[in-house]
């Protein structure tokens, strides 16, 4: 395995970066946050572009409305909230004002998953990648590291649509590179192999390279797939590695129901019909716990992922 | 997005002047109720009491008072005064009123509410009708939208202004107070929002389903102008809007809280919540026409 770790940080603070850049390069943008500017690392944006930055308070239903109407005139909004108030709170804000009415609002949600940690279920949204891909309208990105978030929090401006952006809390490994382009829809596979295919996004993904080590030392070929982006769908990606490893695991931080799991498995059923396994929760709330306790607990962990790829490989033909 | 501030050079209400030379806007808004009960009749369903009840105000807001441009409908209305319909289930009247003010053949009227239509049940931008900015339909969103895109004119350095019509019912939504805070504490006075007080949701009076209590002293503690008028009287109409105008970019958001008869118009649809979202059938339909004078000819 040929992946460098570059450095340690976490996910929300490269969409901080990423916001901050665009402030200073698109007069068009604008940002809004529901009273978690810190926790968002919206800081810079809001103190270089005072004008263009928009404290709603605690009110997420009328940043969503607010950040709606922005649009007519030619701005470029971003929403700023945690994942669970950004998508499960104000659902039919984004369904008809957002999606359907087609406007060009970026949402952005960070703590998503299992790994806000010790603040437990209530805050721990599972279900926010099923309810997002299924928006029509909707592009749905949950990038793998510090420096994929700042390049998808810059490349989403120049995409004319609703987006649903996803990150996180805990400082995880960095292995993309800062010059790298991020294009939307198109996944990057970060390794070739020809036993078994692993499609992952965000946190999982760098759970997944540790998994290669391991299968590695077991004589197991693994083609990883970084699937950043949830919607639209890479299908080539997907069919052209599973035509050649014929078996596949995924792996996420989200319920089994409806996230990038489902997506494949969608894929495969109409395409390709292969063995899956599916590294996600399972039909479960969290609970308080370290970010790293939580995932070994909810079964999402390192070990899981290389669990998962002995069992789907066992069920290859 | 800046290049896009370069003054337009259309004429606003232009059109409209000369059209009113010899049509009064009671003419007008009789041919807007007749649309009204011919369009939900046709198709047996929709919302012909709110709408018949907005009627007037409606008619006045695109014959009169915006300054707008029907035969170029642009999504982002820079130099436009904007309106959005928060309480879009009363689409009748606004589709109606932008057809007979040219935004598009009043021929299309007749596709309301049938498969493949722009004229949608609930008014919705994806079948691209002009005049149409947002969707509405699920209630008590289109004040947030208002307000933001109110803020962006600010920020735009447009002094055109936006309006937005809500229902009394729809004021028991939670979202329409986040932003009523919101807008005061932000000193949004280039919004001018307008509450269609007629007392009636579906389940009966609003008193009863859930009373809005003291509407005019919530909107002042929430820190608005409140303005109250008759919305089935020009006169009244006229002068408050005027009044409400005048006092745009004073630091506060404005609310107008309109007084109107549901099913305004046709006697028997008045005095009661039954014509919310019933259609008339053929022979009510012939009496309602009966109590509407044709002034603009019928689509």
């Amino acid at each position: 395995m040929e992946i460098e770790v570059l450095g340690q940080k976490d996910t929300r603070s490269g969409f901080g970066e990423g916001l901050a850049e665009l402030g200073r390069i698109n007069s068009d943008v604008v940002a809004l946050c529901a009273d978690l500017t810190g926790s968002l690392k919206m800081d810079a944006f809001q103190k270089e572009n005072p004008e263009r930055f928009f404290q709603v308070g605690i009110a997420e239903a009328n940043m969503i409305g607010l950040a709606a109407g922005m649009t007519i005139g030619g701005k470029i909004p971003y929403t700023g909230t945690f994942a669970n108030f950004s998508t499960g709170r104000v659902y039919d804000q984004i369904r008809q004002s957002v999606a359907y009415s087609g406007k060009n609002v970026k949402i952005c949600a960070s703590h998503a998953g299992l790994t806000l940690g010790e603040d437990g279920a209530t805050h721990q949204i599972l279900e926010d990648i099923g309810m997002m891909r299924m928006l029509p309208n909707m592009t749905v990105i949950v990038p793998a590291d510090f420096n994929q978030t700042k390049q998808a929090t810059i490349a989403i401006a120049n995409h004319n649509g609703p987006v649903y952006l996803r990150f996180g809390r805990p400082v995880m490994p960095i292995f993309v590179k800062p010059d790298a382009t991020f294009t939307i829809g198109k996944a990057d596979v970060l390794q070739e192999g020809t036993d078994v295919t692993i499609i992952a996004c965000g946190h999982l993904v760098w759970k997944s390279i540790e998994a290669c080590k391991v299968l590695a030392e077991k004589g197991i070929s693994v083609e990883l797939i970084n699937m950043h982006t949830i919607k639209p769908l890479d299908e080539q990606a997907i069919l052209s590695s599973l035509r050649k490893t014929k078996c596949v695991v995924t792996a996420e931080e989200h319920m089994r129901h409806g996230g990038l799991g489902d997506a494949v498995a969608q894929v495969l059923a109409r395409e390709l019909p292969s063995p899956q396994e599916y590294v996600a929760v399972n039909d479960s709330f969290g609970e308080s716990g370290t970010p790293m306790e939580l995932m070994t607990k909810y079964g999402i962990d390192t070990i899981h992922i290389v669990e998962a790829v002995q069992k789907v490989m066992a069920r290859k033909a | 997005m800046w290049t896009k501030l370069i003054k337009l050079s259309f004429v606003p209400n232009f059109f409209h002047r000369s059209f009113m030379k010899n049509n009064s806007l009671h003419q007008v808004a009789s041919q807007v109720r007749r649309d009204i009960v011919r369009m939900v009749a046709a198709v047996n369903s929709g919302h012909p009491g709110g709408s018949l009840g907005c009627a007037d105000f409606f008619t006045y807001l695109y014959f009169e008072a915006m300054s707008h441009n029907p035969k170029l409908f642009q999504m982002d209305g820079i130099g436009e005064d904007l309106f959005f319909l928060s309480n879009g289930h009363i689409s009748p009247v606004w589709y109606s009123v932008l057809a007979r003010s040219g935004y598009f053949p009043t021929s299309e009227l007749a596709s309301f509410r049938k498969i493949g239509s722009k004229l949608q049940g609930h008014p919705s931008t994806d079948k691209k009708l002009p005049g149409i900015r947002m969707a509405s339909g699920s209630l008590g969103q289109g004040l947030s939208v208002g307000v933001g895109a109110a803020q962006v004119k600010k920020l735009n350095r447009d002094k055109s202004i936006v309006y937005t019509l809500h229902g009394d019912g729809e004021l028991q939504e939670g979202q329409i107070w986040e932003a009523a805070m919101y807008a005061a504490a932000n000193k949004v006075d280039n919004i001018i929002a307008t509450i269609d007080y007629n007392g009636r949701q579906i389940d009966g009076d609003v008193e009863q389903v859930l009373s809005l209590g003291d509407l005019k002293g919530k909107w002042q503690a929430f820190g608005w102008e409140v303005f109250e008028m008759n919305g089935n009287n020009f006169e009244s109409i006229r002068s408050t809007m005027q009044q409400a105008r005048e006092i745009c970019g004073k630091h506060k958001p404005i609310v107008v809280i309109m007084r109107t008869e549901m099913g305004q118009g046709v006697d028997y649809m008045m005095g009661s919540h039954k014509w919310h979202g019933v259609a008339p059938n053929a022979e009510q339909l012939q009496l309602a026409l009966d109590q509407l004078e044709e002034t603009l000819g019928d689509y």
